[in-house]
C-alpha cells in the first residue's frame, strides 16, 4: 500500500514546490488554464513530464481531483506523463506533412538517434514522438526540438543541419 | 409544466417539456437500444446506440440527449436507424473481448441483449481489443478494460455521485480509456471499494472479486463447520436475481437456500445489529454525558470507512470505536459460539452474505482478528449468492420458507432497517431514548431520518436534552456534513453514514439494475418488515440480552472493547506535502 510519504519526494524538491507555486499564482489558480499551468510547470521539470507526485500537488493546491489532472495530462499531446528527455522531438503527423514526405524525416532522426516513436536515447538526451499538426503547414514537413519549430526538412542533410545545433 | 405532443412511430406520445425522446419512447413501450444511459444519471450520450431519425433533420439524433417539442416526429426503426445501431455495435464489438461464457455477467450484460437483439451474427471487422493490464489485486473488484465499451457510467458513478474521483476517463482516440490517474491498481487509490462502479456497469469491465469457489470448498470440507451470517438489504433484493417482483421480502426461502447449499448453520446479521445498537448507543450516551469527541459518526458501512481513513483522517476521533454488524458477528463466530457449541474455534469457518464490495475488503483487514483468526473467512456479495444458489440448481421460487438458526437467529425490526439510510440511526434513537430516559417511546417510527433525500436531519427531545442528528448516505453528501465538522460548525451530536446511495438496499453487491425506483421498493419491504416484528427495539433482543448476561458482561465493559471495537486508522494515502511549504 501506497504509505505516507514524508520523508522527501523524488522530483518535487522544495524549489520545485515553491516554482510551481509562483506558476498557480501567475494564473490565479484559475482551473481553466489548467492546461496552460501544467505545460509551464513541465517545462521546469527535468525529462520533461509531469509525476505522479506533481500532479498530486497541484491537485492539491488547485482543489482539482488528480484524476482530473490525469485525464488532462493524457488528453493532450504536449503533456507527458512518463518522462521524456531533454529534448522533445515532435513530429508532425498530420496530413500536410505526411503528403509532403516525413517519412525521410522521421527515418533520418532514427538513423541519427538510433530511437523510434515514443522512446528516448540511453543517454536521456533526445526523445522521440509525433504529435497532431502544430500550424507549420507552409513549411512542412516540420518538427518541433523543445517547442521552437523547424521546416523544409525534405533532404537528411537538412535534418542533419538542425541537429548539429543540439549536439 | 406544460405537455408536448410528439409521434413516436406514429404513435401519438403526450409528455412534459424536458423529456428526452428516450424517455418519451418508453411511455409508448418503445424500447431504443442503449448503452451509456442510466435512469439515475446524467445525460452522457457517449454511446451513440440510441440515435433515432426525426423528420426535417438530416443527420441522426441521439435519443437520450434530445427533447421533445411541438409537433416532433421520430422514426426509431428505419433502415437508415438500424444500419447506423447495427454498425455501432459492431464497432463497439470489435473492441470487446468476447469472451462473454466465461464472463460473470453472462446472461446478465446489456451488449450481449443488444447483440441478441439486433442478431449479430458475423461481422467483417477485425477484433482489435487495445487493453491495459487487468486490476484485480484488490480484494473487491476486478477491472477489466478488455471489456470496457466506455460508457463512462462508472466515470459518473465515481465522481458526480460518490465525488470519490479516482475513475476517469483518459488518453483520447483509439486509446481512450477509464482507468485511475497514473493507472494505479484501485487499491493505491481513494477508491473506497463501494463497488457503485460495478453496480451500474452494463458488461463484465467491473465486477465483485468471486468468492464462490472459496465456500463451495468450505462446504465440502468434513472438517469445517460453516456458519453464514446474511445482512438486513439482502432478504428484499436477492429475489430480484429470480424475477420476483422487486421489493419482495423473500427471508425464509434465503434461509431455506442457504441450508440447501449446505451450511451448518444460518445467522442473521440483524441479531449482531442489535449489538451494535446497543454498543453504539451506550458510546453516544457516554460521550454526551461524560465528554467526547462529537458528534459521533457510525462505523457501519466500510465504503464509508475507507473513505474517512482515505481522504478525512483528521476527523477519525468523531468515528464511533465499534466493528460493523458483519465483524462483530465474526468476532462472536470465533469466541463465543465454538464455546457453547462445543466446537473448536479453529475449524469454524464464516461466511457473511453481504449487498456490499467493500465487506471483502474489511473481513480482510489485518485487525479484524479474533482469538488469532480472521472473524470473517469469506464474504459474499447478494449477486455471488444469487449465483450459488443457481449453480446449486435450487428452485429458488419454488422453496418452502425455513428460518435462521439460534442463538443469533433472532433479530428485531431495529436490526432489520440498518439496511436502509437511516436505520441505524432510528434505531440508536430507539434505544437511547428509553435508556437514558427509563420510559417507553411514546411512538416507534422517526419518520424525518427516513426516505431517500441525501442528507436528511431531526431533533429529538430526550427528556430535557434537544438531540440533534443527522443523516448521509452517498458520499458526496456525507462530504458536506464533514465540512461542517472541519469547520467546527456541525450542529449535530450524532450523525449516521452510509457509502452508498438509499444505504445498503443500494450496496454495490446488490443484484444489477438497482435503480432509485427499485430502492425506494427494497425500502417499503424493509420497513415493512420492521412493522411486523413484535420485537422493535434492540436491547429488547432477548438473546443479545442473553449474550451481555453469560458472556460479555455489559456494553462498552472489558469484553465487548476486546470484541466488539476496534481502533480505525489513517490509510495513509495523503500525499504530506507540509515539508515542502514549511
Amino acid at each position: 500500500m501506497n504509505r505516507t510519504k514524508t520523508e522527501g519526494f523524488g522530483i518535487l524538491t522544495r524549489e520545485l514546490a515553491q516554482e510551481i507555486d509562483k506558476t498557480i499564482n501567475l494564473y490565479q489558480s484559475n482551473s481553466t488554464k489548467l492546461v496552460g499551468i501544467l505545460l509551464d510547470i513541465q517545462g521546469i521539470i527535468p525529462k520533461q513530464y509531469i509525476p505522479r507526485e506533481v500532479a498530486a500537488y497541484v491537485s492539491e493546491k488547485m482543489n482539482i481531483p488528480l484524476s482530473k489532472i490525469y485525464d488532462v495530462i493524457s488528453f493532450y499531446a504536449a503533456l507527458s506523463d512518463v518522462p521524456r528527455a531533454d529534448y522533445v522531438i515532435q513530429l508532425c503527423d498530420s496530413v500536410v506533412c505526411k503528403v509532403t514526405g516525413n517519412t525521410t524525416l522521421r527515418d533520418t532522426i532514427s538513423q541519427l538517434l538510433g530511437i523510434k516513436e515514443q522512446e528516448s536515447t540511453p543517454d536521456g538526451k533526445y526523445w522521440l514522438e509525433y504529435t497532431p499538426c502544430f500550424g507549420a503547414c507552409d513549411i512542412s514537413p516540420a518538427m518541433r526540438i523543445n517547442g521552437k519549430v523547424f521546416g523544409h526538412l525534405t533532404s537528411q542533410d537538412s535534418v542533419k543541419a538542425v541537429f548539429d545545433q543540439y549536439r | 409544466m406544460k405537455n408536448i405532443k410528439i409521434k413516436i412511430d406514429n404513435i401519438d406520445v403526450i409528455v412534459p417539456e424536458g423529456t428526452t425522446i428516450l424517455e418519451a419512447a418508453k411511455k409508448v413501450k418503445i424500447n431504443i437500444p442503449h448503452l451509456c444511459y442510466h435512469p439515475d444519471q446524467a445525460i452522457k450520450a457517449n454511446c451513440r446506440l440510441c440515435v433515432v431519425d426525426v423528420s426535417g433533420s438530416k443527420k441522426l439524433t441521439a435519443a437520450c440527449s434530445s427533447f421533445v417539442y411541438e409537433g416532433m416526429e421520430v422514426h426509431t426503426n428505419t433502415k437508415k436507424v438500424r444500419d447506423m445501431q447495427k454498425g455501432i455495435l459492431e464497432l463497439i464489438l470489435a473492441n470487446h473481448d468476447q469472451d462473454c461464457l466465461k464472463c460473470l455477467r453472462n446472461g446478465n450484460c446489456e451488449l450481449q441483449a443488444l447483440c441478441q437483439r439486433f442478431n449479430i451474427s458475423k461481422t467483417n471487422l477485425e477484433d482489435t481489443v487495445d487493453a491495459l493490464p487487468l486490476d484485480d489485486t484488490n480484494p473487491s473488484l476486478i477491472r477489466d478494460s478488455a471489456k470496457c465499451v466506455k460508457c463512462n457510467r462508472c466515470v459518473d458513478a465515481c465522481q458526480k455521485v460518490q465525488e470519490v474521483h479516482v475513475l476517469t476517463h483518459s488518453h483520447r482516440s483509439v486509446h481512450y480509456n477509464i482507468t485511475p490517474a497514473y493507472e494505479m491498481p484501485l487499491e493505491q487509490t481513494f477508491c473506497v471499494f463501494c463497488g457503485q462502479c460495478a453496480a451500474v456497469c452494463p458488461v463484465g469491465a467491473i465486477v465483485e472479486k468471486d468468492d464462490t469457489a472459496k465456500v463451495w470448498d468450505a462446504i465440502y470440507d468434513p472438517k469445517k463447520h460453516v456458519i453464514v451470517q446474511v445482512a438486513p438489504a439482502v432478504r428484499v433484493a436477492l429475489g430480484d436475481a429470480f424475477n420476483l417482483p422487486k421489493g419482495s421480502i423473500v427471508t425464509g426461502k434465503m434461509v431455506a437456500a442457504l441450508r440447501r447449499l449446505g451450511f451448518d448453520k444460518i445467522f442473521d446479521t440483524n441479531f449482531t445489529a442489535d449489538l451494535t445498537i446497543m454498543e453504539e448507543g451506550n458510546e453516544l450516551i457516554q460521550r454526551l454525558t461524560k465528554g467526547g469527541t462529537l458528534p459521533m459518526i457510525t462505523s457501519c458501512s466500510p465504503g464509508w470507512i475507507n473513505f474517512i481513513e482515505g481522504r478525512y483522517d483528521h476527523l477519525l476521533d468523531h468515528l464511533s470505536s465499534c466493528k460493523s454488524p458483519q465483524q462483530m458477528f465474526g468476532a462472536l463466530s470465533k469466541s463465543y459460539y465454538p464455546e457453547i457449541a462445543g466446537i473448536g474455534s479453529k475449524n469454524v469457518y464464516t461466511v457473511s452474505i453481504m449487498p456490499c464490495t467493500a465487506k471483502k475488503y474489511e473481513a480482510q483487514r489485518p485487525e479484524m482478528i479474533t482469538n488469532g483468526m480472521p472473524e470473517v473467512d469469506a464474504v459474499l456479495t447478494t449477486r455471488e449468492l444469487a449465483r450459488m444458489i443457481q449453480s446449486a440448481g435450487i428452485d429458488f421460487v419454488g422453496l418452502e420458507e425455513d428460518q435462521f438458526d439460534n442463538p443469533f437467529g433472532i433479530g428485531t425490526g431495529a436490526g432489520a432497517i440498518f439496511g436502509a439510510t437511516g436505520g441505524v440511526m432510528e434505531a440508536a434513537l430507539r434505544t437511547a431514548y428509553e435508556v437514558i430516559t427509563g420510559k417507553g417511546l411514546p411512538g416507534l417510527n422517526f419518520t424525518e431520518v427516513r426516505g431517500l433525500s441525501g442528507i436528511k436531519e431531526s431533533t429529538v427531545l430526550i427528556d430535557d436534552m434537544e438531540l440533534k442528528v443527522a443523516v448521509a448516505h452517498g458520499l458526496g453528501n456525507a462530504k458536506i456534513l464533514l465540512k461542517q465538522i472541519e469547520k467546527g460548525e456541525s450542529p449535530y451530536a450524532f450523525i449516521e453514514i452510509m457509502a452508498c446511495p438509499g444505504g445498503c438496499i443500494g450496496g454495490g453487491g446488490q443484484p444489477i439494475k438497482s435503480t432509485r425506483e427499485v430502492k425506494e421498493k427494497r425500502m417499503e419491504a424493509i420497513y415493512k418488515i420492521d412493522e411486523d416484528l413484535p420485537l422493535r427495539k434492540s436491547h429488547k433482543n432477548p438473546d443479545v440480552l442473553k449474550l451481555y448476561e453469560n458472556y460479555l458482561g455489559e456494553p462498552l465493559g472489558h469484553k465487548s472493547h476486546q470484541l466488539l471495537h476496534t481502533h480505525y486508522h489513517s490509510r495513509g494515502m495523503k500525499y504530506n506535502f507540509s515539508e515542502l511549504t514549511k
